[in-house]
């Protein structure tokens, strides 16, 4: 028989029965539909998760003071008070893939302003700070490198505390409280948002010069942390070993013995953040592909019941010289009708689906054309495989029973 | 139709040159195996049928007749026997090939109509053709014209449901001549009609019979219908009882009008 004729007798039986048809089309609709929003909430998820990591910073290597082991306590990162803004200068001096590089410190403090007050995050640092992380400025500047030399009473605000201190007035050159001490506000930070991964506030900070923060507030001589930066992403690399290296000869530390620092590198971190958000995605996509199973065993199973229900029919076409590859053709192609129909259906509703996710929810969604193919090829292809057996049992009746059939 | 080859080959076959075998059964036999029992359905049967011939075949409910007709429609295959079909013996052939001969060679007739419900008069006759993949304008005509040949030209898009069982049958008839068949089987075609309706039909088989030479066999418990045969074959006990030539042979075109006119399926 020709393709037309199967297509259109295929199409007449499912017409038939309009509200079964539409029920069994629905398993497949929802399956269709759940893949390619999943995967497109998925795929959005890890864009963002990269863009946000971007933003921290390129090619950035964090050198963090390492962690103290005594007998069988652990006592976590920086209880050890050895890294210094000496071991930044030899970084940024001696290695020669890292073209700048910052210490920080960090602490918590109230800050007021007037009436105003808020406990924040007060990050000392140094000028570089602000290029390394490619944080922009929303008024004013970064402090210089004068003004850490000389540990001024300066800073730079955070969106967040901006809100908080200066809900009405200008906040650049106004001073506010940090602790007991006045700070000369210099520059206010540009918006960041939340961070994807931890959902903290990154805009809830102030930023000192870390001389300030060392005399002033903290009273330490260490830091926790260092930044670098590589002179490209391939250098990132090299850059951890030979921080790693330069460090084990400032501290110090004998081959065997723990290293009382730590070298991470955006880029891997980067990779893992990838790697984490392809396993989501992977694992959205599973969980909406068993919708789309159930759908095909939907489809299985209407089929059955068609074909029981259609014996004498199938024994009228046998016996007016419908061969076994006839009858299983047109089973077989009813499904793949209802299964196409279905999947194509899905796709729409899908795509429109991940479309209001993205607007209700501001979350980032990517509709790939790689899952509507996978889509509209997986539909079919359930069409198929669970059309198989219905078609099967079809073309193998006997046609003397099937016409006896009532 | 073609004049068939196998008298030559067949040495049987020699006797009936005249007329040449259309249809030729030898030592069938058919056992229905039950497990515990075996159904003893036809129990050796010779039988040759020439073309252009118009067989009734007769017996008590249980003698064999539908399983006969079975095997002479292709539907199924002897136990033990050959069905000689044109000279090829059917009972060696497979599934797709059984099915290839009813399409090409073969027109049904059943006593319950069955035609596909919700489907109009005219897409049920096309339904051979669709399987025998006849062009769509060639179909299309066909169809046209074996329905004009029953004499539905005006039903051709009611549904089944919509038609009476006389008309009904006349579709199937139609739809069992679409592909220009050699031979028409009918099981008991009239037994769901009533007597005038019954006769119309005859009359429409002795019509294909004298006019396009189709070779009919068909099943019927009325003698009354039988006499509108040639030759009657009568079964009992799944072996051939009788099998004679009609003598005073009924014309439907003769009876039909002393018959009372029933009027249900004319407009
Ligand atoms: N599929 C089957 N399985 C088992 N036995 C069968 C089967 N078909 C027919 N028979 C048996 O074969 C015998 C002949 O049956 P068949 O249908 O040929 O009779 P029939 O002459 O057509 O009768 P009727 O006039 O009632 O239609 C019966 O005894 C019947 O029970
Ligand atoms: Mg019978």
């Amino acid at each position: 028989m020709d393709f037309a004729s199967i297509l259109r007798i295929a199409g007449r039986a499912l017409k038939r029965n309009k509200m079964r048809s539409a029920l069994t089309m629905l398993g497949i609709i929802i399956g269709v539909a759940a893949v390619i929003a999943m995967v497109a909430v998925g795929q959005g998820a890890n864009e963002q998760v990269q863009e946000q990591l971007a933003s921290l910073g390129t090619n950035m290597l964090f050198i963090i003071a390492g962690s103290h082991q005594a007998g069988a306590v652990n006592f976590g990162w920086w209880a050890v008070r050895t890294l210094t803004h000496q071991d930044e200068q030899a970084i940024l001096h001696l290695v020669p893939t890292v073209k700048a590089a910052a210490v920080q410190v960090q602490s918590r403090k109230q800050v007021i302003y007037g009436n105003n007050n808020w406990a924040t995050n007060i990050i000392g640092t140094e000028p570089a700070f602000f290029s390394i992380r490619n944080w922009d400025f929303s008024s004013g500047g970064p402090f210089t490198q004068q003004e850490v030399e000389l540990s001024d009473n300066v800073c730079v605000l955070g969106n967040t505390v901006v809100e908080n201190l200066f809900p009405y007035a200008n906040p650049l050159g106004k001073t506010i409280q940090v602790g007991n001490l006045p700070f000369k506000i210099v520059g206010t930070l540009a918006p960041k948002g939340e961070s994807a991964n931890m959902g903290h506030d990154q805009d809830d900070l102030i930023v000192i010069p870390y001389t300030t923060m060392q005399k002033k507030i903290t009273g330490q001589d260490w830091v926790q942390l260092i930044i670098a930066q590589a002179v490209s992403r391939q250098a990132s690399t090299a850059a951890q070993q030979q921080i790693t290296d330069l460090l084990h000869v400032r501290h110090r530390i004998l081959p065997g013995q723990m290293n009382d620092f730590a070298v991470r590198n955006l880029a891997d971190i980067e990779n893992t953040a990838a790697a984490t958000g392809h396993i989501m995605t992977l694992l959205l996509a599973s969980i909406a592909s068993v919708s789309l199973l159930v759908g095909g065993i939907g489809i299985m199973n209407i089929m059955l019941v068609s074909v029981t229900e259609r014996t004498r029919e199938i024994g009228i076409r046998m016996a007016v010289g419908a061969t076994e590859k006839d009858v299983q053709t047109q089973f077989l192609m009813e499904a793949v009708v209802l299964s196409a129909i279905g999947g194509f259906t899905g796709i729409i509703l899908g795509v429109g689906g991940s479309r209001l996710i993205a607007t209700l929810a501001h979350w980032k969604v990517d509709v790939s054309t790689v899952s509507i193919l996978v889509a509209v090829i997986f539909s079919i292809a359930i069409g198929v495989f669970f059309g198989y057996y219905p078609a099967q049992k079809a073309a193998r009746l006997d046609p003397i029973e099937a016409l006896r059939y009532e | 139709m073609s004049t068939v080859s196998p008298i030559l080959e067949n040495s049987r076959n020699v006797v009936a040159a005249a007329t040449p075998v259309l249809i030729e059964f030898q030592g069938v036999y058919k056992i229905y195996d039950l497990g515990e029992v075996q159904v003893h359905a036809l129990r050796g049967i010779d039988l040759s049928i020439a073309k252009g011939e118009f067989v009734a075949i007769m017996g008590a409910s249980g003698s064999g007749k539908s399983t006969f007709m079975n095997l002479l429609g292709c539907l199924d295959r002897p136990t033990r026997g050959s069905c000689f079909l044109e000279g090829t013996d059917v009972s060696q052939l497979d599934k797709t090939e059984l099915a290839r001969i009813r399409n090409r060679k073969l027109g049904f007739v059943f006593q319950g109509f069955n035609l596909l419900s919700r489907t109009t008069a005219l897409e049920n006759v096309e339904l051979p053709a669709l399987y025998a993949h006849m062009k769509p304008e060639e179909r299309m005509a066909r169809a046209h014209e074996v329905l004009a040949l029953v004499g539905l030209a005006n039903r051709e898009h009611h549904f089944p449901s919509q038609l009476s069982g006389g008309q009904q049958q006349r579709v199937a008839i139609a739809r069992a001549l679409m592909n220009h068949p050699a031979i028409l089987l009918a099981d008991e075609p009239t037994g769901n009609l009533d007597s005038r309706t019954s006769v119309e039909i005859m009359d429409i088989f002795q019509r294909l019979n004298a006019e396009q030479g189709i070779t009919l066999v068909l099943v019927t418990h009325e003698s009354d219908i039988a006499r509108f045969a040639r030759r009657i074959i009568t079964f009992r006990d799944g072996r051939i009882r009788r099998d004679e030539q009609v003598t005073g042979r009924a014309i439907a075109a003769e009876v039909l009008p002393n018959l009372p006119t029933v009027d249900e399926d004319q407009d």
